[in-house]
């Protein structure tokens, strides 16, 4: 397996995806390159950087819902069950 | 190694309705019956047109809503007006809503779809090729460059007040059609069926620019968490 190879076989790695000879393949590369182990490692915090960028949905909502935009929905709704 | 738990983890449910703040599991547990059970009332008086009841529905879902088209469009007026559109969108096709489905999930599916659609009618700004933010490799199919690894896993870098934003920044520089798999999928947790109808491309389109969108954003972080840092 060739290092190309490897990282388009990433995320079906991480999912679970590869059919056991895939799996060893890239487990062998795995345990001899380490520009791969790295690439890997990097990839893996990407992943996971990247779902925390973002205020997740269990976090505390802002403590005032932006009133402007409800009276303009609420409005909005109004006119669209008079047509 | 909590980073590939984190990439394999478990779906959350992304729009949780619970106004009450985390609870033990037990707690959690008991509750949720009695949500069921409101939701239901509610659906039953929406149907009904009980403007009483929409007017709740919009206060109690806006600002979770604007939460969700924020992060798919970047901006909030375009998160407003789609905020707007996917109420209208709900008001229109209430009495299309599957019972024994979450009105919660519904209404994330939603919201969604009506920041797709208007990032859809956006003009499209420059943006920088995919192809300068992949890996590049040899001919003999090596690594065209070493690869340091980084020297901060992503919970140690999340302490960093800062690192959020640079992410969000890193983001945000995707070319579009990736930048919105990496939102639809890892922030906002669809699965891959469902953003491939909701993008209106295949289930293999979705995974190629998943997987493209993971890469070209390691290469934009690459120079800030090995230490060479530019912010």
């Amino acid at each position: 397996m060739t290092c190309r190879e490897f990282v388009a076989f990433i995320m079906d790695y991480l999912a679970g995806a590869l059919s056991v000879s895939e799996r060893q393949d890239f487990e062998e590369h795995l345990a001899e390159c380490e520009d791969c182990v790295a690439y890997l490692q990097n990839y893996q915090t990407t992943v996971a950087l990247g779902k925390a960028a973002f205020p997740a949905s269990d976090e505390p909502l802002p403590a005032d819902v932006p009133e402007q935009l409800v009276q303009a929905i609420l409005a909005a709704r109004r006119h669209q069950h008079c047509t | 190694m909590s980073a590939l738990a984190l990439a394999d983890g478990t779906r959350r449910d992304k729009y949780s309705t619970s106004s009450l703040g985390k609870g033990t599991d037990a707690e959690e547990q008991s509750a949720r019956p009695r949500r069921e059970d409101d939701e239901a009332a509610l659906l039953i008086r929406l149907r009904a047109g009980d403007e009483v009841a929409f007017a709740q529905l919009v206060r109690a879902r806006t600002s979770r809503m604007l939460m969700v088209a924020r992060r798919i469009l970047g901006n909030e007026e375009d998160a407003r007006d789609a905020v707007q559109e996917a109420f209208l969108s709900v008001f229109r096709s209430i009495d299309g809503f599957a019972e024994g489905a979450r009105l919660s999930t519904w209404l994330h599916r939603i919201v969604v779809n009506a920041a797709l659609m208007k990032l859809r009618s956006r003009r499209r700004r420059p943006e920088e090729s995919i192809d300068d933010l992949l890996p590049q490799f040899a001919e003999d199919g090596h690594h065209a460059q070493s690869v340091s690894p980084w020297k901060d896993t992503a919970e140690v870098a999340l302490q960093r007040h800062e690192t959020r934003a640079l992410v969000r920044k890193c983001i945000d520089r995707l070319p579009e059609i990736y930048r919105t798999v990496l939102l639809l999928r890892d922030i906002e947790e669809l699965d891959t069926e469902e953003a491939a109808q909701l993008l209106r491309i295949s289930a293999n389109a979705v995974k190629i620019r998943l997987h493209r969108a993971r890469q070209a954003l390691r290469t934009l972080l690459d120079p800030h968490f090995r230490g060479q840092c530019k912010m």
